[in-house]
């Protein structure tokens, strides 16, 4: 029995809906979970993967 | 590269520090309504999220590996540095669309470091993860290059 932290409280997972979804593109992958209960939304969590680093470009002959 | 990431050359008035360690870094969440991007200096409250579980500021970013400096020319460079953990914000609820975070210096004045967007989230009664890019010269979060 897994257990699902819902606004609810704790519920077992068998009792909710559960949608799941993902985006992958150059800036990121990312996935998300909700669990619905009677047409409500009670829980939902994502998990971003950055993909894009910030770059500062310098000018200069050389760095050490 | 790798000294102007720890701060070995002062070219101007330097920040008083009590110590030699690693600074404290924080990462905080805006909405999507907000404007951070390349022109923001430092961390402010305003149009941060806010909801059940998330405290203003954010979260701890974890700095475990010092910054690392390549050189693949005489003239041609990056020195590199990425958080060494995920950043997570546990059991929170969001309900406000966000789309960014901000790494910020906290040891010095909250200081912003960098700004890193992604697709709009809520999140509900749930976890918020930002997983870190592999710590390597051309992936790694913060690159300063010459080339």
């Amino acid at each position: 029995m897994a257990l699902v932290t819902t606004t609810k409280g704790e519920m077992d997972e068998s009792l909710l809906e559960k949608k799941e979804g993902s985006l992958d593109n150059d800036n990121e992958s990312t996935t998300w979970v909700e669990y619905w209960l009677d047409g409500e939304l009670v829980h939902r969590s994502a998990h971003v993967a950055l993909k894009k680093p910030v770059t500062l470009a310098a000018e200069a002959a050389s760095f050490t | 590269m790798g000294q102007l990431m720890t701060a070995t050359h002062n070219f101007g008035v330097a920040p008083i520090r009590a110590g030699t360690g690693v600074d404290t870094f924080k990462a905080a969440l805006y909405l999507k309504t907000a404007t951070v991007n390349a022109a923001t200096t430092a961390y402010s409250a305003s149009n941060e999220v806010s909801g059940t579980g998330y405290s203003a500021g954010g979260v701890g970013v974890t700095m475990g590996t010092v910054p690392t400096a390549t050189n693949s020319s005489a003239t041609a460079g990056v020195a590199f540095v990425t958080p060494s953990a995920s950043i997570t914000y546990t059991t929170v609820t969001l309900s406000t669309a966000f789309d960014a975070v901000l790494i910020y210096n906290s040891t010095q004045a909250d200081k912003a470091v960098s700004v890193h967007t992604f697709g709009s989230q809520t999140i509900t009664a749930g976890t918020f993860t930002l997983t870190m890019p592999a710590n390597t010269t051309t992936t790694a979060l913060i690159r300063l290059a010459t080339t």
